[in-house]
């Protein structure tokens, strides 16, 4: 009847490969195909200037609040890259640059953004989730893809993406526990970004790191630097051959920081200190990671220059397409659309509402 | 007196009744230090310090389950939904306890609490940011819900909601909160919970309405008196659960016509149980069929469309039109 600690789960591991000078342990630096880091790094800057640009759609009243992604877009496409095309992207409401990554379309999301719902219709051949507001409620459908892709013996993995407000929820606690007792192959993202509106990370748990979270419930956690991309993009390959396996769940967390507002409904001056953004914009994951692909040589200043101008005129004309396609969409009644497979006759009755004298007691 | 807004108002109530019993607490997600996402606890947390003023982990079912436990212990707690659309990862806790605990305990633990909660369309908000469903809380015994429909009243039914003894369900429609100020006294001022009002009298037509569509509802009626003559009497419920369904029912009497309007979808609404009240209690004074304003049957497009659901004054002047009809 002893009394004696117990060893319940393997020791966190904390990752970081890249330094903010862009050096790097090259015992640690993944083997990965130039033409992929080069897609990485562009796509970067396309997040981070879609974000620019969404924010002055947003300030002009052209879209409605949206969560910009500028600061995060190592953790999400570190990330994401690790994936496949067939495999499961199920983000929360801030995965821009996750999206871009999967070749999602920016006219798409200005459209999302601007309240048509015609912006969430999800490509044929996509495995995409639409954007997830509520909190940490597509962890548990995450869960269920992967249970299914096990099931149908399938080799695909569900990453799901969250934030460290999230980890607060039941719906995480209930996802995790749900992965670990049938070991599926989804990998859970979390990028901790030190912020829940205007709750600290310190402020959401007692817990000294949300990694560890995953131990509870018998999943291997690791906190990695989530400005760093390569250190994400190795935490996020091991997770993904770990479920691909059939080795089960990951909880990846990805310290990193929200550069910008919560959403553009927030203003952060009335809780946080400009000096710790000021802080966090020396460790800014765009320019560390420039600096590494400069010094490997793969893109020289004058190529790294020219990608930043070519995404920005890939991305000019973004507003004048969604305008256009705006203008095709069609009137109120679309809201019709969809609710279920076939439109049952009282609906069929709601419908004519719009643009004809029906009467509204009429039920079909 | 001041002139205020929906949001100055419940604030206005809130440090009031915080001064004077330092039992009641707030808390939710960013109450404290920016003062909720709407500023309706603005500056609470600098008067009354954090112990009082919580800002809690993004967690809504905790939130309001540890409500139910400071009420049971002594406290009057007054928690926060950021938005109506993430009160449903508290909805077991609303149900299975909230509403029955009295009940549950055989009278020995009420749990006299408030769950605050914006509500509803208008605003150009996110998907979940949207809905209206009162029904949702006013189909749960043991709930009581509330719903202001403007800064006045928002006050004086916070300060009954926080002195009641038992759970209430205060909604706020958000497209109120900054679209009108009125006068509202410095003195206390209650308004009792369970008590419709009349908003403008009238004797050709019956319209029950509450929160965001009372305004545009009383607009209408203003303008078919002038234009047509034609008399409506507006019935703001205020008090959506328990249902007073008398001032409606006798006003049926009196006209012989009725309409409702309301931003919940249609079917199942709360529509159905209104007109349910009129047909029992007043079936043989009408001499219309009763009309259904409402949203459709749809889910609440993204705000690009939400104009185009919620009932407007056209639908609801020929939604009034129908219901004088015959």
């Amino acid at each position: 009847m002893p009394r004696e600690e117990m060893e319940v789960a393997p020791p966190l591991e904390y990752l970081s490969i890249l330094d903010e000078e862009g050096d790097l342990d090259q015992e640690l630096e993944p083997d990965l195909d130039e033409e992929e880091l080069v897609q990485m790094y562009r796509t970067m800057l396309r997040a981070r200037r879609f974000d620019k640009l969404l924010l002055e759609w947003q300030r002009g009243g052209r879209i409605g609040t949206f969560a910009p992604v500028s600061g995060q877009e190592a953790s999400q496409i570190g990330a994401m890259s690790a994936a496949r095309d067939e495999d499961w992207f199920v983000p929360s409401f801030r995965e821009i640059a996750a999206f871009l990554w999967r070749g999602g379309d920016p006219v798409d999301m200005t459209l999302y953004n601007a309240g048509w719902n015609e912006g969430v219709a999800i490509p044929e051949d996509a495995r995409d989730f639409p954007i997830s507001i509520p909190v940490a409620s597509q962890l548990p459908l995450a869960t269920g893809l992967a249970y299914a892709i096990r099931l149908r013996g399938e080799d695909d993995v569900a990453m799901t993406f969250f934030g460290d407000g999230a980890t607060s929820e039941g719906d995480f606690h209930e996802a995790l526990n749900f992965a670990g007792t049938f070991q599926l192959p989804v990998v859970f993202v979390c990028q901790n970004n030190q912020w829940a509106i205007s709750v600290p990370r310190e402020r959401q748990t007692a817990s000294e790191t949300l990694a560890q979270k995953g131990l509870a419930y018998g999943i291997p956690g690791i906190q990695v630097d989530g400005n760093d991309i390569l250190a994400v993009r190795v935490a996020a390959d091991e997770a993904v051959k770990r479920a691909r396996a059939g080795d089960g769940p990951t909880l990846v967390e990805c310290v990193t920081y929200r550069l910008k507002v919560h959403t553009t409904a927030d203003d952060p001056s009335r809780y946080r200190d400009e000096e710790e953004v000021e802080r966090w914009k020396e460790r800014d994951p765009i320019p560390r990671f420039r600096r590494y692909l400069e010094k490997k040589g793969i893109l020289d200043e004058g190529e790294a220059d020219e990608m930043t101008d070519s995404v920005e005129e890939e991305l000019g004309g973004v507003w004048e397409e969604a305008e256009e396609r705006i203008e095709t969409l069609g009137g109120p009644d679309v809201m019709f659309q969809h609710v279920y497979a076939d439109l049952p006759p009282h609906l069929e009755r709601q419908r004519k509402w719009f643009g004809t004298d029906e009467e509204e007691n009429d039920n079909g | 007196m001041a002139e205020m807004t929906m949001v100055e108002a419940l604030n206005h109530a809130l440090r009031q009744e915080m001064e004077r019993d330092e039992s009641v607490v707030v808390l939710g997600e960013d109450v404290g230090e920016v003062g909720g996402v709407f500023r309706v606890t603005d500056g609470l947390v600098d008067e009354f310090g954090e112990d009082r003023v919580v800002d809690t982990p993004v967690a809504e079912a905790v939130i309001v389950g540890a409500s139910l436990g400071m009420a049971v212990n002594g406290l009057r707690p007054i928690c926060e939904m950021q938005f109506s659309g993430f009160s449903y990862h508290a909805m077991h806790q609303i149900e299975n306890h909230v509403a029955r605990f009295r009940w549950r305990t055989r009278g020995r633990f009420p749990a006299p609490m408030v769950i605050r909660m914006p509500y509803g369309a208008g605003v150009r908000a996110l998907e979940h940011h949207s809905e209206s469903r009162e029904v949702f809380f006013s189909h749960i015994p043991g709930l009581k819900v509330v719903i202001p429909s403007g800064p006045r009243l928002a006050r004086s039914l916070l300060v009954s909601a926080i002195r009641d003894p038992d759970p209430v369900i205060f909604m706020e429609p958000k497209l109120l909160y900054r679209q009108f100020r009125e006068e509202v006294p410095e003195d206390e001022e209650a308004h009792p919970l369970g008590e419709s009002r009349v908003a403008r009298e009238g004797s050709d037509l019956t319209v029950v309405a509450w929160g965001a569509m009372l305004p545009r509802t009383v607009e209408v009626a203003e303008e078919i008196a002038e234009e047509e003559g034609i008399e409506v009497e507006v019935v703001d419920l205020l008090t959506v659960s328990p249902l007073d369904s008398k001032p409606f029912t006798e006003s049926v009497r009196k006209t012989g016509h009725a309409a409702v309007v309301h931003e919940a979808q249609r079917s199942w609404g709360p529509g159905g149980e209104i007109v349910a009240r009129i047909m029992e209690d007043s079936f043989w004074y009408l001499e219309a069929p009763i009309q259904r304003i409402t949203a459709p049957d749809v889910p609440v497009p993204f705000f690009a469309r939400e104009e185009a659901y919620l009932p407007d004054k056209d639908r609801i002047r020929k939604g009034f039109r129908a219901a004088l009809e015959a």
